[in-house]
């Protein structure tokens, strides 16, 4: 079943004013764009830039935010998660290929990129928006 | 320094994602559910996510670029490809089906980890997988 969520524009919008200033900051102090699948990859080998240590802080702060929004706020949003294992299994290994193959995901194209103009990052998004919708409507008024 | 700075980047990243709502799935794939709009399913709190995202970061990108360089980095490091090619429309097109089977993206993800929740661990591990495959591949090509 579908789970209903609440429209929720304030919220949403200092969120993605947060989301905005991060990526601000790590261009100005680092001069790097905060794309998330960009820096988990280069996680991996090959280590070319001496920058390991650095993303890894960022991914730290990342993972740990939940908790610093829940001991601000005194609660976190709810969260439901409706997909069964086998389904985020395959989900994952598509969005993880489709981000490095396309350079980028929603916050290196949809936020960095589209700030900077870019049009391949402008054909990214759309096209991400397309086959997503599309699969959205497939598995709930498909099948 | 510029590690506890990372740190707090990648905190005041998240807590965005959080409090925006975009670590529940749910929340994302009722975006993507553009025929629920007749039947008020839809939400559009995502629009506005990313709609606030661009205003702060459009302005602020044009302010600190007038900048000779970072202030702890010898440059700035912008991508220079521009051409259009094969691999900017497959990656998204395949980005787009996981998105839409699972409403969750990279950071979100990451983020959800520490909801100790199974469902997000292995998404996580998956992309990871499906990351180094792509690099692997992109290598060898």
């Amino acid at each position: 079943m579908n789970a209903l969520t609440e429209f929720t524009p304030v919220a949403s919008l200092i969120g993605g004013a947060l989301i905005g200033l991060a990526s601000v900051m790590l261009m100005v102090f680092k001069g790097r764009i905060a794309g998330v699948s960009g820096i988990v990859v280069r996680l991996f080998p090959p280590y070319e830039d001496g920058e390991l240590l650095g993303r890894v802080a960022f991914l730290a702060g990342l993972i740990g935010a939940p908790a610093l929004v829940a001991y601000v706020a005194g609660t976190l949003p709810p969260q439901t998660i409706v997909a069964t294992a086998p389904v985020l299994l395959l989900a994952g290994l598509l969005v993880g290929f489709g981000a490095v193959w396309g350079n980028g995901c929603t916050s290196g194209h949809g936020v960095c990129g589209l700030s900077r103009l870019s049009m391949r990052s402008l054909v990214a998004v759309c096209t991400v928006m397309g086959t997503a919708i599309m699969t959205v409507f497939f598995v709930r008024h498909v099948i | 320094m510029s590690l506890l700075l990372q740190f707090v980047i990648g905190l005041t990243f998240g807590s965005g994602l959080v409090l925006a709502g975009m670590t529940n799935p749910a929340k994302v794939l009722n975006f993507l559910d553009v025929a629920a709009i007749p039947t008020g399913g839809w939400d559009p709190s995502l629009a506005l996510v990313l709609a606030g995202a661009i205003a702060v970061t459009f302005i602020g990108f044009k302010i600190v670029l007038r900048r000779k360089q970072p202030i702890f980095a010898d440059t700035f490091h912008l991508p220079s490809a521009k051409e259009l090619d094969v691999r900017i429309v497959v990656g998204p097109a395949i980005f787009g089906i996981g998105w839409g089977l699972a409403g969750f993206c990279p950071g979100p993800a990451l983020t959800a980890l520490s909801g100790s929740s199974v469902s997000a661990f292995q998404f996580v591990a998956a992309m990871l997988i499906g990351m180094g495959a792509a690099r692997w591949a992109a290598n060898g090509a």
